[in-house]
């Protein structure tokens, strides 16, 4: 019996692109098991996948859990599907979300009071790339319209939940170098002609 | 002589005056708590007349935050003025906007080493479904002004321009797109060297900006004020999303 909820459980993993929730995954097996149980089937799975050096890696993501290739896999998949497949974002989007990411629910000018740049473009880009989401409106003046983040932020930067990040109180302040990382554009592998 | 502003080319600068300031505090190693502000000041106003020359679409908060720096300063000129709440209230905002501003930027920093240590992970479905506008110049525009002016300054003094020349834009970006044929990367002081007047360094820097903004190029520095690297980006063209 044991075995079949884990095969079930990798069934349900492999087959959706999202993360899966245990609450998701609870639902859908029923019948009394708890949450503690598929968590230490998805253990036991993660670990298995591991120990067998799988091309996939199972994955605590955005509240949920994910199976995802490796990225070692990557310039394959890449020729795979013929198109452009990481981006980074610019220093300004990702100023924004990093605002958003803590001060959510907020409005698109209290995002500009902080930044001093008016960011309308900025904001279109990341709503089109589902990165933030509308969530309402404020009670205020004009009732402006109220920006949060997404389960696709969290997954665009790797992360189980917001608090992976650092809190703005934590941060040195007068701190390193944050942009210029010296590696190599993301997706454009360095391949010696 | 109407004709000297033929290349006009309009380039949107996304960081703003708080980041201009951020710049020059850290340029000049300085604590946000007790920044000069005569000396910000001038400094801020230079680099905003360079932005002028240039023609970048200087945006109306980069004025603003001009006046707010030149009242701010004004005040504190007016004898006993330095210890009036006005002035240090206004300054303490500033102080304390900048603080703030700082602190999302470094997690805008943390994010960005985030998502390249999760970049290259794949999934079913997977399409994060960005479009090619999306871009990245890690030299903010402050780092390539300050290049900029160094070699400004560098310029022979005795240079006249007298005759009229014409550069167009694409030629410049011809010159350098042909450089990074042969290199895998060329600097920006090599590249200033083998221009041979104001105009052509002019052009040249629009240039670096526009390669940038199509991503043909990325710009790269090892350190804070070190030497600033053109990187081509390769098979460029060939990443545009294909139908299936």
């Amino acid at each position: 019996m044991e075995t079949n909820i884990h095969k079930l459980i990798e069934a349900l993993l492999f087959i959706k692109g999202d993360p899966l929730t245990v609450k998701q995954l609870q639902e859908i097996i029923g019948e009394g098991i708890t949450p503690e149980e598929i968590e230490a089937v998805i253990k036991d799975l993660t670990e298995d996948y591991a120990r067998r050096e799988s091309p996939i890696e199972i994955r605590p993501l955005a509240g949920g859990y994910q199976m995802l290739v490796k990225k070692e896999y990557f310039p394959w998949i890449k020729k795979l599907y013929k198109e452009r497949l990481t981006i980074k974002l610019s220093p300004s989007a990702l100023e924004t979300l990093a605002i958003i990411a803590f001060k959510q629910p907020i409005t698109r000018s209290e995002i500009e009071n902080i930044r001093g740049v008016e960011i309308t473009a900025v904001l279109e880009t990341l709503l089109e790339k589902k990165l933030i989401r509308i969530c309402g409106r404020k009670e205020t003046v004009g009732r402006p319209l109220l920006y949060a983040t997404t389960a696709d932020f969290l997954r665009y930067f790797g992360l189980k939940s917001l608090s992976d990040l650092p809190l703005p109180e934590e941060v040195s302040g007068a701190g390193e170098e944050p942009e210029t990382t010296a590696t190599e554009p993301v997706g454009e592998p360095s391949e010696p002609e | 002589m109407n004709e000297t502003t033929t290349f006009e080319v309009r380039l949107d600068i996304y960081e703003g005056p708080l980041d201009l300031l951020l710049y020059l505090v850290k340029k000049n190693n300085l604590e946000i708590s007790d920044i000069p502000i005569a000396r910000i000041t001038a400094e801020y106003l230079q680099y905003l007349e360079m932005m002028k020359e240039l023609n970048l679409d200087i945006a109306g908060e980069f004025l603003v935050m001009a006046a707010t720096l030149l009242q701010i300063k004004a005040r504190m000129l007016v004898p006993g003025a330095s210890e009036t709440e006005e002035v240090d209230e206004e300054l303490d905002l500033l102080k304390q906007k900048l603080s703030e501003y700082q602190k999302y930027k470094e997690i805008a920093g943390v994010l960005s080493r985030k998502a390249s240590d999760f970049a290259g992970y794949t999934w079913r479905e997977f399409n994060p479904g960005f479009s090619e506008d999306d871009y990245s110049l890690e030299v903010s525009v402050f780092d390539l002004l300050q290049a900029f002016r160094q070699v400004l300054a560098e310029l022979p003094q005795e240079v006249k321009e007298i005759i009229y020349e014409e550069i167009p834009i694409e030629e410049k970006i011809r010159q350098i797109l042909d450089l990074l044929k042969e290199k895998s990367f060329i600097t920006l002081s090599q590249l200033w060297r083998l221009q041979k007047s104001r105009l052509a360094m002019i052009v040249c820097f629009l240039a670096i900006l526009e390669l940038a903004r199509l991503h043909q190029i990325v710009l790269r520095q090892k350190t804070f004020g070190g030497e600033i690297r053109i990187y081509r980006l390769d098979n460029y063209g060939n990443e545009h999303p294909q139908t299936n």
